[in-house]
C-alpha cells in the first residue's frame, strides 16, 4: 500500500510539472501578438499609473526614457495573487468563497515546502532540527497546514455551493465545473479527516516524507490518511489539463497582454519579429483578403484588395 | 422578456427560424429623469417580413450584418463549412499570429465566474438578457475552440461543454459577434485577465476573413472604399481639399481670424489626421483644429494621398487584412510627406488602430511617431500661447471617455487638465476615466443603422451612457440651461447625435454635443464670441 502511495506521490508530481510546462511553453512560443493592452497597466510612471494614463499621455513620448515602475508592478502582483484583489474589487460574493480556497492553497503550499524541508534537513544533516529550531519548524508547518486545509475546505464548499445554487451561473456550468470543485472538496476533505483522526501513534505527516524520500516502505500510513494523500495527489496532477492551470494562463494574460506596451522600436526585437511573421503565408479564403497560401502577409496588406471581393 | 424565455446557450442552434430572445422596453434598465416615465419610451420598429424573409434575422429583435438566407440546405452545409475552416485558420500561427496568443489564453482559463457581466454596460441596459451576457458569446466560442478546433471528444464536451454545430448555429453567432462593442470594460474586471471583446473581434475576422461576411457600413461602404476612394465618406483628394477650402473660409467668417490649411507640406512637425467625417458631419471641428494650430504656431500639414487624410480604419472591428493596409497606408503618407510625427485628431478608434494595435505593424522608415491630438492640445492650452477666456464657456460641461482613446490607449488626462483650465462647470461622469462606459456606438455600431438596429442602439448599447450623461447634468436639466457633452470622439458624438436626437434631449433639455477643440475655440479671446452655436446640427 504505501509503496503505492510513493509511487501515486512521484507521479503526480511528474505529471504536474510536465503538464505545467508544456502549457507555459506553448503560451511562450505562440508569436508575438499585436499590442491589446488594457488601462491602468501598473508599471507605467506613478504619476500616470494612479489614474490609468499611459506614456501617449506626454508630448513627443518617443523621446522621453521609458518609464517602467517594478515596484509599481510588483505591489499590483502581490495584491492580485495573494489577495485576489481584481475580485474582490469586482465580486465581493465571490471573493468571500474563492480568498479562502487560495489563500488556503497557499498555505499548503507553504506546508508542503516546511515539511520537505524539515525532512531533507532531517535526513541530511542530523541534529540540525535538534531544539528550538526543529519545534519551530514542526509548530509552524501544523498551523499553516491545518488553517490552509480549514480555509481551502471552505472556500471549496462555498464555490461549490455558489456554482450549484447561483442563477447567474447556470448557463454556462459544465458537469466538469461541478465536478472539479467536487473532488477538490472531497480530497481535501478525506485528508484533513486522516490527518485529524489517526490513531495515536501512527506515522504523521513528517514521518511520511521522510519515508517517502529514503523510499522506506515500511512506513504504514493510516488507510484514511493515505486516501487523502492519494485522492489530492490525483488532483494535483489532474489541474493543468483543466481551467484551474489559470496560474500558468494568469501570468500571460497580465504580463504578455494587459501590461505588455512594449513599443515597437526601429531596429529592435519587435521588429525582428514582425519580419519573420510578415512572410508566413495565410489561407484565408475570402476574396478581399488575396490570400491564396503563396502570397506573405508582406504581399497581402501591402495591396489594395481586389474589386470585386464580396461574398 | 417573459418568464421562461431566457435563452439557454443551446437555443443558438435551434433549428426553427425565430429568435432566440425578445427584449420588451419594461425589461430594459429604467433611465433617470426626464426619461423615467415608462410609458412614455419609444416602441422598437419590427423588422419588415420582407426583411425577414431575405436576411437571418433569428438572435433578437434586430438584425445588424443582413446574412442572406441561404437557398438550399447544400449552401447551408458549405457555409458551416466555411465558418468551421476559418475557426480551424484562427488558431493557426501562420493565420493569426496577430491575437493568436491572447486568445488561447482566453479560450482555454475562463472561470466562468461572470464577474465581467456586471461590467457589461450592454448585459445590463438589456435587463440582464442573458444572450447579452458578455460570457454567453464567448461559452459558445469556447465549446466550438473544444469541439471542433481541438477535436475533443466526449470527455472534452462533458469538461467544457457540448454545441451542436449547424447554420442556424453559425448564423445566430455572426449577428452575436455584432451585439459587443468591444470595449473591454469586462476584460478589465476579469481576474484571471480572460477578454471577451477580444473574443468577438475573432469571431468578428472569422466570418469577415473566411467567409467575406462583415456589416456593409464598415466593409462595402467603410474600409474598402476607403482603400479605393481614399475615405470611407467617398471623398476622393480632390474633393476633400474643396470641402477643407469652404470649411477654411466659413472658419476665418465666424472667427473673424484668417484660416487656411496647409496641404501636403513636406518637413512639416505634424501631419494631422482627422477622421474625414468630421469633415462633413462637423466642420466646426475641422476649423477649431485649424484655427489652433495655426494660432499656437505649430507647423503642421495634412496630405491628400489617398487614404492619408481619413484617419478611420475600420478594419480594427472586424478584418486584420483590411486593418494593416489602411494603417501602412497612413503611415506611407506620413514618411511622403517626412514629417516629424502623425497627429491624429478627435477620433478614438483611429487613436488606438494607429498608436496601439498597428505599432508592431508599422516597422523600419513606416514606423513614424504616432501622438494623440489630446496632448498636442494641452501643450498649447497650458503653455500660455492662446488667450484663452473660460467665462466663454460659462455652461455646464461634461466629458466623455472614449474607450479607444481611454481604456485602450492610457489617454485619460491630457483632455481633463483642458476642461479643467476652460470650462469652470466642469462636472464628471460616474465613472469616468479607465472605468468609462462605452457610448454605445463602439466597434463600427456607431455607423450602422440598418433595419432597425438604431432602435438596439440607442435603447440598449446607448442607455447606460445615455444614464451617466442625464445624472451629470441632474442638477441642471432645465432647457434654460444649455449644457454641453464633450465627447472628442467622432464616432462616439455620431453615436450622441442619434441618440439625444432620438430621445428628443435637445429639445426638452438642451443638451448639445460636440468635440473639445471647439470648447478651447469658444474660448479664444482673440475670435470672435459664440464659436459654440447653440443649435442642434
Amino acid at each position: 500500500m504505501t509503496i503505492v502511495l510513493y509511487l501515486v506521490l512521484c507521479l503526480s508530481v511528474v505529471v504536474f510539472a510536465a503538464a505545467t510546462v508544456v502549457r507555459a511553453v506553448e503560451y511562450a512560443r505562440a508569436p508575438l501578438h499585436l499590442r491589446w493592452e488594457l488601462y491602468p497597466v501598473p508599471h507605467e510612471a506613478p504619476e500616470r499609473a494612479a489614474h490609468g494614463g499611459s506614456h501617449f499621455e506626454q508630448s513627443d513620448w518617443w523621446t522621453r526614457p521609458v518609464h517602467a515602475s517594478r515596484w509599481g508592478q510588483l505591489k499590483a502582483m502581490v495584491a492580485e495573487v495573494l489577495f485576489l484583489k481584481a475580485l474582490r474589487e469586482f465580486n465581493l460574493q465571490l471573493w468571500w468563497r474563492s480568498f479562502p480556497f487560495h489563500f488556503g492553497l497557499y498555505l499548503l503550499i507553504a506546508t508542503a515546502a516546511l515539511v520537505l524541508g524539515t525532512a531533507v534537513a532531517t535526513l541530511f544533516v542530523p541534529g540540525a532540527l535538534a531544539g528550538w529550531i526543529g519545534g519551530l519548524a514542526r509548530g509552524l508547518y501544523r498551523v499553516t497546514g491545518i488553517a490552509g486545509l480549514m480555509l481551502m475546505l471552505v472556500g471549496a464548499a462555498g464555490l461549490l455551493h455558489r456554482r450549484l445554487t447561483d442563477p447567474s451561473l447556470r448557463i454556462c456550468t459544465t458537469p466538469g465545473d461541478i465536478f472539479n470543485l467536487a473532488v477538490f472538496l472531497i480530497a481535501l476533505a478525506v485528508l484533513g479527516a486522516g490527518y485529524a483522526f489517526r490513531p495515536i501513534g501512527s506515522p504523521g505527516v513528517l514521518t511520511i516524507v521522510i519515508g517517502f524520500l529514503s523510499w522506506d516502505t515500511g512506513v504504514r500510513v493510516p488507510g484514511v490518511l493515505a486516501a487523502g494523500l492519494l485522492l489530492s495527489a490525483l488532483v494535483a496532477a489532474y489541474i493543468p489539463f483543466t481551467h484551474m492551470s489559470h496560474f500558468v494562463g494568469k501570468y500571460f494574460t497580465y504580463h504578455a497582454v494587459r501590461w505588455d506596451d512594449a513599443a515597437n522600436r526601429r531596429g529592435g526585437t519587435i521588429e525582428k519579429a514582425m519580419a519573420e511573421y510578415l512572410t508566413y503565408r495565410p489561407t484565408w479564403a475570402a476574396p478581399h483578403v488575396a490570400a491564396d497560401g503563396v502570397r506573405t502577409w508582406a504581399d497581402v496588406v501591402t495591396t489594395t484588395p481586389p474589386d470585386k471581393a464580396r461574398r | 422578456m417573459k418568464d421562461g424565455d431566457t435563452p439557454s446557450l443551446s437555443d443558438m442552434s435551434r433549428a426553427n427560424r425565430t429568435p432566440i430572445t425578445h427584449v420588451e422596453n419594461a425589461d430594459l434598465m429604467p433611465l433617470p429623469a426626464p426619461l423615467d416615465d415608462r410609458a412614455r419610451e419609444r416602441p422598437w420598429t419590427p423588422l419588415s417580413d420582407q426583411t425577414q424573409a431575405r436576411y437571418e434575422c433569428i438572435l433578437d429583435d434586430t438584425c445588424a450584418v443582413s446574412v442572406p438566407r441561404p437557398a438550399t440546405p447544400e449552401e447551408e452545409t458549405r457555409l458551416v463549412k466555411a465558418f468551421l475552416s476559418g475557426l480551424d485558420k484562427l488558431f493557426t500561427r501562420e493565420n493569426n499570429w496577430t491575437f493568436l496568443q491572447p486568445l488561447l489564453l482566453s479560450m482555454e482559463h475562463c472561470a466562468r465566474c461572470q464577474t465581467c457581466a456586471d461590467a457589461c454596460h450592454i448585459f445590463e441596459a438589456s435587463g440582464r438578457n442573458e444572450l447579452y451576457r458578455p460570457t454567453y458569446r464567448s461559452e459558445i466560442m469556447r465549446r466550438l475552440y473544444f469541439k471542433c478546433v481541438r477535436r475533443g471528444g466526449m470527455l472534452s464536451a462533458w469538461q467544457h461543454g457540448d454545441i451542436e454545430v449547424n447554420w442556424p448555429l453559425v448564423a445566430r453567432l455572426i449577428e452575436l459577434s455584432y451585439r459587443c462593442n468591444l470595449c473591454r470594460r469586462c476584460a478589465q474586471t476579469c481576474p484571471i485577465g480572460v477578454d471577451n471583446g477580444l473574443i468577438a473581434h475573432e469571431l468578428r475576422k472569422v466570418f469577415s476573413q473566411e467567409m467575406g461576411i462583415a456589416p456593409r457600413e464598415i466593409h462595402d461602404s467603410g474600409s474598402m472604399v476607403q482603400l479605393k476612394v481614399g475615405s470611407s465618406t467617398g471623398m476622393s483628394p480632390a474633393v476633400v481639399k474643396d470641402n477643407l477650402q469652404f470649411i477654411d473660409e466659413d472658419t476665418s467668417e465666424r472667427t473673424g481670424v484668417t484660416v487656411e490649411t496647409p496641404w501636403d507640406v513636406e518637413g512639416a512637425d505634424v501631419l494631422l489626421v482627422h477622421n474625414a467625417g468630421e469633415i462633413l458631419a462637423w466642420p466646426e471641428n475641422i476649423g477649431a483644429f485649424a484655427l489652433i494650430l495655426n494660432a499656437a504656431g505649430i507647423s503642421w500639414t495634412m496630405s491628400s494621398d489617398l487614404v492619408g487624410y481619413d484617419s478611420v480604419n475600420y478594419g480594427l472591428w472586424y478584418d486584420d487584412a483590411q486593418f494593416a493596409r489602411v494603417a501602412i497606408r497612413h503611415a506611407e503618407a506620413a514618411k511622403k510627406l517626412n514629417v516629424h510625427k502623425i497627429v491624429l485628431g478627435e477620433c478614438g478608434h483611429a487613436h488606438k488602430a494607429l498608436s496601439v494595435v498597428a505599432d508592431r505593424v508599422l516597422s523600419g522608415a513606416l514606423n513614424i511617431p504616432r501622438e494623440s491630438s489630446m496632448t498636442l492640445l494641452r501643450a498649447i492650452v497650458m503653455s500660455g500661447r492662446l488667450k484663452l477666456d473660460p467665462a466663454r464657456n460659462d455652461f455646464p460641461v461634461t466629458l466623455h471617455d472614449p474607450c479607444n482613446m481611454v481604456r485602450l490607449m492610457g489617454v485619460v488626462e491630457p483632455q481633463r487638465e483642458i476642461v479643467r483650465a476652460i470650462c469652470p462647470r466642469f462636472r464628471e461622469m460616474a465613472p469616468h476615466g479607465v472605468d468609462n462606459y462605452c457610448c454605445g456606438g463602439g466597434s463600427g455600431f456607431a455607423i450602422m443603422s440598418g433595419h432597425n438596429f438604431a432602435d438596439w442602439r440607442f435603447q440598449v448599447s446607448g442607455r447606460k451612457k445615455l444614464d451617466q450623461v442625464l445624472n451629470a447634468f441632474a442638477d441642471c436639466l432645465a432647457p434654460s440651461t444649455p449644457k454641453y457633452l464633450c465627447a472628442p470622439c467622432s464616432n462616439c458624438k455620431g453615436q450622441f447625435r442619434d441618440m439625444l436626437t432620438y430621445y428628443g434631449l435637445w429639445e426638452s433639455n438642451r443638451i448639445l454635443y460636440g468635440g473639445l477643440v471647439e470648447l478651447i475655440v469658444n474660448a479664444m479671446v482673440d475670435v470672435r464670441p459664440g464659436y459654440i452655436e447653440w443649435e442642434w446640427h
